[in-house]
């Protein structure tokens, strides 16, 4: 059930969480407060992944409809890139979504990637459990346009929607590893346009040789073209053995490790010893592989003055 | 942090290469910028910048409508009980509403003449001065059950 005031409610809390200015059981704590406790396990989200312009948002427009249509609520975060140089980011994914606007029964989260590298934002985890905290049946996670290796959101999503569109490569494409081993439905979009049904073939021959039961679906989401049948396809998917848990859970116990990592490293790039290295750097004194193995020696362990 | 802005174009007029210019500006400033698409009313940009938790709710208005959409804009906000987003305008706005305007509560406005890095400095300095006190929020978590 969706509370009335749960749009600023949530919003705050997945602020929070993005700025880290709570972690997730304090955010929590404070939706409950607010009378948003809803319990966990019960939305079904969905991932959204695939190459950038290939028509991911206006394909959860579609979903959203769809989903509305029959009666369950629905939360969006959508991911889309932060600058590695300024952090700054444009987030565009709501433009293809804002005829909802003004249902309370859908709440759009757009969310800068910041230091995310696989297709999400580090906060993505958390504003999903969060949203679903909040009441809502049905949380679809849209990544960043992705290439082939960006593959984070198998570790926050029960059901991944491949999104593709006709002539972005021939056949082999289709058996490189990566984005096609996480699909649970792919997704032709744009099936007008020339090629739609070689690139679905690929497709399928791929699913077909491996083994796998794995729907190929054309859709036009301009025009919702092919949605029933997608719809379908995503209700069949959504009560089924939770199979892709072991996945998920061995992919964010990794991912955890690499953050920790990750922020230890730029802890010590920006401290006074790491500060001191990069001087030195600039100043010629050293070469750049004996700073890196000074840095690296900083933040793996005992500190030495190099 | 970085600053969250919300680029907002309201009622019928078309022309948003102005608000892709400015969202554009912002993100080479290190901002964090939704964009919302052309035609939007007060009800959408509020909404979205309710769910969107923004710093600053930025609206281009090139027709004319601006003494309509602006106090339709801070009466949603405050009906929602938002006081902690800042209002700013933009576009051909003439001299004598600007003084009603931020008697309606519109932080500052840009007339077609600022330059991208006027708009930059005066977000920065809007958020300083009036944005929300992020460092309550903190306290807020630290008191937090």
């Amino acid at each position: 059930m969706i509370a009335a005031n749960v749009s600023r409610d949530l919003a705050r809390a997945i602020s929070a969480v993005e700025n880290r200015i709570s972690d997730l059981p304090v955010a929590l704590a404070q939706l409950a407060a607010n009378g948003h406790h809803a319990a966990v396990g019960h939305a079904d989200v969905i991932g959204v992944t695939g190459p950038p312009g290939a028509g991911k948002s206006t394909l959860v427009d579609r979903l959203i409809e769809g989903l509305r249509t029959a009666g369950e609520s629905v939360a969006v975060i959508a991911v889309d890139p932060s600058s590695p140089f300024t952090q700054g980011a444009v987030l565009g994914d709501r433009v293809r979504m804002q005829r909802h606007s003004g249902d309370r029964g859908v709440f759009i989260r757009s969310m800068a990637s910041r230091e995310g590298g696989g297709g999400l934002a580090p906060a993505t985890r958390d504003a999903v459990r969060l949203a679903e905290a909040a009441g809502f049946d049905v949380v679809i996670v849209e990544t960043v346009g992705v290439g082939q290796v960006e593959l984070e959101v198998v570790a926050v999503a029960d059901l991944i929607l491949v999104v593709t569109v006709p002539a972005l490569g021939d056949s082999v494409q289709t058996i490189k590893a990566g984005l096609t081993e996480i699909a649970d439905i792919f997704v032709v979009n744009m099936a007008d346009r020339p090629g739609a049904n070689r690139t679905a073939l690929d497709l399928r021959q791929m699913v077909r040789e491996g083994q796998r039961d794995i729907p190929v679906l054309q859709t036009i989401a301009q025009d919702g073209t092919g949605l029933p049948a997608l719809l379908d396809a995503i209700a069949a998917r959504r009560h089924g053995d939770d199979s892709n848990a072991v996945r998920a859970v061995r992919f964010e116990v990794v991912r955890r490790a690499r953050d920790r990592a990750v922020m230890a490293a730029l802890a010590q790039l920006d401290s006074a010893d790491g500060a001191g290295v990069l001087d030195r750097l600039r100043a010629r004194d050293i070469t750049r592989n004996d700073a890196i193995d000074a840095l690296v020696a900083l933040s793996e362990g005992p500190v030495h003055a190099y | 942090m970085p600053i969250k802005v919300l680029v907002a174009k309201p009622g019928l007029d078309g022309h948003d290469r102005g608000a892709k210019i400015v969202a554009r500006a912002l993100r080479d400033a290190g901002m964090e910028v939704v964009y919302t698409g052309l035609h939007q009313t007060p009800e959408m940009i509020v909404n979205a910048a309710v769910q969107e938790d923004v710093d600053v709710v930025g609206v281009s208005i090139l027709s004319g409508a601006h003494m309509t959409i602006f106090p339709k804009v801070m009466q949603l906000l405050a009906e929602q009980g938002v006081d902690d987003i800042c209002v700013v305008g933009g576009g051909v706005i003439q001299e004598d509403d600007i003084p009603k305007l931020k008697a309606l509560g519109v932080r500052e406005v840009f007339n077609a003449e600022a330059s991208t890095q006027d708009l930059i400095d005066g977000i920065e300095r809007i958020v300083a001065e009036y944005g929300r006190d992020r460092t309550r929020r903190a306290a807020v978590q630290t008191s937090a059950p």
